[in-house]
């Protein structure tokens, strides 16, 4: 028999907490899992709706902006290239916001009936996302054949820029988690904000475009503040060959949003977990 | 050895009324601003502090079947709770050696749309198991639920039998040392009770610890050895089962076996009659603390007559909690002078079944007219006795007689 003894009182130590999660990996596989197939399930098209939203979005996007708003009269590449790369990052990045921020409310169940480290819950969500992302960059593929055009060797970073992409949702996601249980007006502001941020942030023009015109200079120092920023820029210096150069001007605070928001917001969960049963 | 050991339990839940209700953002700002606009101004929150356990310990040895009992908001769900770590305590600790499982309910975290097969693996992780032990109980839980044919179908298209079924199975085969049930017996059907309280005795034979919470006494004596007895979140009594659910059933049972009155002024009645006593008393016979289905009862009633000469009979009716009437008997009509009348009935042992029951009186002029109907003048309830026989789900049937018996012998050998 198992001889460990465990004991339950209103204090633990942050190593039990981290080897509790740790304890827990299979769960947060099954939960992933869970959530990736659900998705596409009992939909015709299946997996196939990870590849249209992405390209639909992307034509849209390089139509209205690109187009209409004339903003791809300067592009020394195809207007939708610099598109697919913003949408494929602003996708991943809203979706994994939306999909931590309401993970506590939507497994109350779980919540209120079963003992596992909460954190599980909107750790697991980092695949749902990651499925999509993985076919928006076989959308960027296939254009990419379409315009005849290749990248360079610095394609090798789209996965630490992911991982940076979805710990800046972690951040928020769980703060917006936590409040969530008690105030559920918190899930209407996020899709508020998602619908806004795919305007404000770079998704459809490069960073560069916020110089233009009056307080211009002003207006792009508040969009290098915007995390989404770093990231959909860092991902167009590598996915864009010599296209875009690296703007350390957005991927510094995106560092430091990402550390700041981490460890806050873990804080935050563990000192409100307790509680979450009290209030769901 | 001792597997399970509670300190000084105590859960305070804060309850906030009037005012400030704290559930949705708007209240919160207001609730600021308020106090912005009005800083130190009489505070519109009214917290009220609500001790769900109060100083709860006990320790229960390995291989103990506990039933917990009480009444609902006893607080026997909040330390499940805190036992299953889903809340925790506000004071005290709790120490468990061994790997423990609860059963809040069946099926938690199935998913409709996933099917069965993969609800297992769900289900088993969050209980706890690991996907090796979930592959080698594979077979053995889609067995125990039957479903073998639906396995590839999606939950959401099970009957609800077959979801709890299911649910149950999977728990079963969690093989923990400790495990914590609630409730789960009051689903599905006699068959599958039947296969779950079977399981459930397998967990405490091969050793391991049962926590037991039902409502259903008969299953808590059945099963559990030991008996807590939890009132207004705290422990009142903790021991051999029997002595723990005699206590319950002391408290909360709204007996009432006898109603008299010396004088006539203010007893029950009319002008014509009035009741002077009425009592509902066991055989001498009967030793055992409660009324249970063996106990032989007599009924006593006495009223005062005002009339010479009047023709009157006494009917009596019995009562199920339900409202069912189990029987209504009279006696012969007689004629009566003026003074005190008494009424005697026996009700023989091993005639009406478990459960709660009521009675009332009506006394019949000339053989037709009702004088006076005396309603719910007796209440008691009768608790399960049984022997020879493994079965400890509810006995089905508004009566239990013995007097009715089945008889069966061989006619043939091959």
């Amino acid at each position: 028999m198992d001889s460990r003894v465990r004991v339950i009182t209103n204090k633990k130590s942050i190593s039990e907490y981290i080897a509790e999660i740790w304890d827990y990996n299979e769960l947060f596989w099954i939960l992933a899992k869970r959530d990736i197939i659900v998705k596409y399930k009992q939909a015709v098209l299946g997996i196939g709706w990870a590849a249209i939203r992405p390209l639909i979005t992307t034509l849209v996007m390089a139509l209205a902006f690109g187009r209409l708003g004339k903003l791809d009269v300067n592009s020394t590449i195809p207007y939708m290239l610099i598109v697919s790369v913003g949408v494929t990052v602003w996708l991943y990045f809203s979706q994994s916001l939306t999909t931590i921020s309401t993970s506590l409310v939507l497994n109350s169940n779980l919540v209120t009936k079963v003992y596992f480290p909460r954190l599980i819950i909107p750790l697991s969500s980092i695949f749902i996302g990651l499925v999509d992302v993985v076919v928006s960059l076989v959308v960027f593929a296939g254009l990419c054949i379409f315009y005849q055009y290749v990248p360079d060797w610095k394609v090798i970073f789209i996965p630490f820029i992911l991982v940076l992409t979805f710990l800046a949702s972690f951040g928020v996601g769980l703060i917006a988690a936590v409040l969530n249980v008690k105030y559920r007006d918190i899930g209407q502001l996020i899709s508020f904000v998602v619908q806004f941020g795919t305007f404000l942030s770079p998704v459809a023009y490069l960073t560069d475009a916020y110089k233009d015109g009056a307080n211009g200079g002003f207006m792009y120092k508040l969009a290098l503040l915007n995390p989404v920023t770093g990231c959909i820029d860092a991902m167009r210096w590598s996915m864009l060959g010599d296209f875009a150069a690296f703007n350390w001007g957005s991927f510094i605070p995106l560092i430091v949003f990402v550390l700041i928001t981490f460890f806050y917001s873990i804080r935050f969960f563990r000192k409100h977990e307790d509680t979450f049963v009290d209030y769901i | 050895m001792t597997v399970l050991s509670i300190e000084n339990i105590s859960k305070k839940y804060i309850l906030s009324s009037k005012g400030k209700s704290n559930n949705d953002l708007r209240d919160t700002i207001t609730g600021w601003s308020k106090r912005l606009v009005n800083p130190g101004g009489i505070s519109a929150d009214i917290k009220q502090d609500f001790w769900a356990l109060k100083n709860v310990s006990f320790d229960v040895q390995q291989g103990d079947r506990l039933g917990l009992v009480g009444a609902n908001g006893a607080g026997k769900s909040t330390l499940l709770k805190i036992l299953s770590q889903i809340t925790e305590p506000t004071t005290g600790s709790i120490r468990i050696r061994g790997r423990m499982a609860s059963l809040l309910e069946v099926g938690t975290g199935f998913h409709p749309e996933l099917t069965g097969r993969e609800n297992i693996f769900l289900n088993g992780a969050i209980l706890g198991m690991r996907k090796a032990e979930i592959n080698r109980h594979f077979d053995a839980i889609v067995d125990f639920a039957g479903i073998e044919k639906f396995i590839d179908t999606p939950v959401k298209r099970y009957s609800s039998g077959m979801y709890v079924r299911l649910g149950f199975a999977i728990a079963a085969h969690l093989e923990p040392e400790i495990l914590v049930v609630d409730e789960v017996l009051a689903v599905g059907d006699a068959d599958f009770q039947k296969k779950s309280i079977g399981k459930m005795r397998d967990v405490s034979n091969s050793g391991r610890t049962l926590l037991f919470v039902s409502h259903n006494l008969t299953a808590v004596q059945g099963l559990c050895n030991k008996g807590a007895y939890l009132r207004s979140g705290e422990l009142i009594k903790y021991g051999p089962v029997d002595e723990v659910i005699t206590e319950y059933i002391k408290n909360v049972s709204k007996f009432q076996l006898a109603q008299s009155w010396t004088d006539p002024g203010p007893a029950p009645g009319n002008d014509f009659v009035k009741i002077k006593s009425i009592r509902l008393v066991p055989d001498e016979s009967h030793t055992r603390p409660n009324l249970d289905t063996t106990t032989h009862l007599r009924l006593e009633l006495e009223y005062w007559n005002f009339i010479d000469n009047a023709e009157l009979n006494v009917s009596i009716f019995l009562y199920s909690m339900t409202g069912e009437c189990i029987f209504n008997i009279g006696d012969e009509a007689k004629f009566y002078q003026k003074g005190t009348v008494k009424a005697v009935c026996e009700i023989p042992g091993d005639f009406l079944n478990d459960g709660s029951y009521y009675l009332s009186v009506m006394i019949v002029r000339d053989r037709l007219a009702p004088v006076y109907f005396f309603e719910d003048a007796i209440a008691f309830d009768i608790i399960d006795y049984r022997e020879g026989t493994e079965w400890v789900g509810k006995w089905p049937g508004a009566i239990r007689p013995k007097m009715i018996q089945v008889r069966s012998w061989q006619t043939e050998l091959s």
